[in-house]
């Protein structure tokens, strides 16, 4: 048991603790009224943002999983700084228009816009629907990211001894959550981010300094992981594949609940313009962090004894834990491991948040209550909340470790099919509720069919064309086929059986 | 002469300067240009800190498309 890193990392755990009932009171509101409990009351400006956002976007599973990535497959796994590079022009043209348009009617989630500008319930709960699906697998495995730093520390072992940390994180977690809504993972997404920057910068700054220098660690990789496979024959290979493993995600990204909680409790549009330009710099230390994973080859960590054990039950999801341990005083790794821990804290926060606002707002206010009040929505919406973390836990300690990284890879695919519905009915009234829904059940029926084909262990999926093979993400090739399914459609049903006047926004709104 | 009404308040309406928001996605998509180990900097070979590089542009790139829009 490493002791000095577990009493660190307790005593930041205790201090957020803190925090996160703290901030029930921070820039007060009427915590029964659901924007205030889920969306902060709208009031966040352009540094808190930055933080929230950048706690939303940037999470413990992506400092886990992106440089294991890495360690493990070499160069294709930082399609995340392409992924994360296209992701802010997107955030910087649309989503102030989603934002205007959703703070002129009171929107609280995305399905509400498409219940507003389409007047079409189903198509509302199919959005609803989706959001909620892709983000529980993405709850649970930051859930893994904890439980890879409580193994990384030394508690040791299986069975409710070592589960019991974890439990405990999550009780804290649902505590806060419950009272403080939105508020309580804004606020400790600022300790979050200063503490990662601080263990991310000294790890890039030390690592190579103890290895040799750069030039040493990158030698020390076998040179088929540092670039891609140049494609042999017809096809576009490593090329194409990584190319729509960035664009696809990067369209996807904004479009999972939380990362639209986080944009809507924003104070105004430049709130969101501002951060497109500011957020970037989270994706530097991405970068730098994704390098971690080469550094990790460098040490020679998988044939240290000490970390045997720890490789063995995580796999490469144990190289960024095992760096850290080896290069720093206990001190220091337990602020680097409650970095971790409490980077799993925040996204799941805002995930379980955003996901009880759409189920409150799009299913229980919709469908089963309507009279509903204040108080009743919002008290449904922390119940929710509730259930849907106590999902997760119950998911990452009785199922297998795949589910969750399978199921989270359908959910991307799921979730870029909310796309049209939702980005493009923020520029055009063209489209057809019902010629969305159908165009959305196909992507969903095609992006499935296509990763069961890879027996849901990839996403990679290979279209001919023109005599040229094209391996792709799946969620691109099958948001193609939505598209193109719910334009046409559109055109036929518009002439037959319009449903254009159903649209209670206007273009102002979005300007 | 009749005196027209004023125009309604506008927010900042979109500028063509948008557009080069459009080269970080040919910069990073287009994979090939840049899928090489040479040349390196700084120990860093290409591929990786070409694509950091990117980050920094397109920040660059946004936040000029930002101060001309306000």
């Amino acid at each position: 048991m490493r002791w000095v890193a577990a009493i660190v990392c307790v005593a930041l755990f205790a201090l957020i603790t803190v925090l996160g009932f703290m901030a029930a009171r921070w820039r007060r509101g009427d915590l029964d009224l659901l924007h205030e409990w889920g969306l902060g009351g709208r009031r966040f400006g352009t540094f808190i943002a930055w933080f929230l956002i950048g706690g939303d976007l940037y999470t413990a599973y992506t400092f886990i999983a992106i440089p294991a990535l890495i360690y493990g497959a070499g160069a294709i796994g930082f399609f995340a700084i392409p992924y994360t590079i296209l992701v802010y022009p997107i955030l910087y043209v649309v989503f102030p228009r989603l934002w205007a348009v959703c703070n002129r009617h009171g929107y609280v989630t995305a399905a509400d816009f498409v219940r507003g500008r389409f007047g079409n319930g189903w198509l509302a709960l199919a959005i609803a629907v989706t959001g909620i699906i892709a983000t529980m697998p993405y709850i649970a495995l930051q859930l893994v990211g904890i439980q890879v730093v409580i193994g990384a520390l030394g508690i040791g072992g299986h069975g409710l001894l070592h589960d019991l940390p974890l439990i405990i994180a999550f009780v804290i977690l649902a505590a806060f959550t419950y009272t403080s809504g939105l508020r309580a993972p804004a606020m400790i997404a600022v300790v979050k981010d200063v503490l990662i920057y601080i263990a991310v910068i000294a790890a890039v700054i030390v690592v190579p300094i103890e290895l040799g220098g750069y030039s040493r660690i990158f030698t020390a990789v076998p040179a088929a992981k540092l670039i891609l496979a140049a494609p042999k024959g017809p096809t576009l290979g490593g090329y194409s594949a990584y190319a729509t493993l960035a664009l696809g995600s990067a369209l996807a990204l904004f479009l999972y609940p939380h990362s639209t909680t986080g944009i809507l409790s924003a104070q105004d549009e430049s709130v969101i313009r501002r951060n497109a330009a500011m957020l970037p710099a989270y994706s530097v230390l991405l970068g730098l962090i994704a390098l971690l994973g080469f550094m990790a080859i460098a040490a020679g960590l998988a044939k240290n004894p000490e970390f045997a054990d720890g490789f063995k039950q995580y796999g490469p999801s144990f190289a960024v834990p095992a760096l850290f341990l080896a290069t720093f005083p206990g001190w220091f790794t337990g602020i680097a491991f409650a970095a971790i821990a409490i980077g799993a804290l925040v996204p799941a926060a805002i995930m379980s948040i955003a996901t009880a606002n759409l189920f409150t707002r799009n299913i229980y206010r919709e469908f089963i209550k309507r009279d509903c009040t204040d108080g009743e929505e919002t008290a449904m919406a922390k119940l929710v909340s509730l259930i849907v973390k106590i999902g997760a836990l119950f998911f990452v300690i009785f199922l297998p470790l795949t589910y969750a990284v399978q199921l989270q890879l359908l959910g991307g695919i799921w979730i870029i099919q909310t796309l049209p519905a939702v980005m493009i009915a923020l520029y055009t009234r063209f489209l057809n509720g019902w010629a969305l829904l159908i165009g959305w059940l196909c992507g969903i029926v095609s992006g499935t069919w296509m990763v069961a084909t890879l027996h849901f262990k990839g996403s990679i999926f290979g279209i001919h064309l023109f005599g040229t093979a094209i391996p792709g993400y799946a969620a691109l090739w099958s948001l193609v086929i939505n598209i193109l399914v719910s334009f046409v459609l559109s055109g036929i049903l518009n002439a037959v059986v319009s449903d254009q006047h159903k649209d209670r926004t206007a273009a102002e709104d979005c300007a | 002469m009749p005196v027209p009404a004023p125009p309604p308040e506008r927010r900042p309406r979109a500028h063509i300067v948008r557009l080069v928001l459009l080269a970080p996605f040919v910069g990073v998509l287009w994979v090939p240009s840049y899928n090489a180990l040479t040349p390196s900097l700084g120990g860093i070979p290409f591929f990786y800190w070409y694509q950091i590089l990117w980050v920094v542009i397109a920040a660059a790139l946004t936040a000029l498309v930002f101060f001309i829009e306000r």
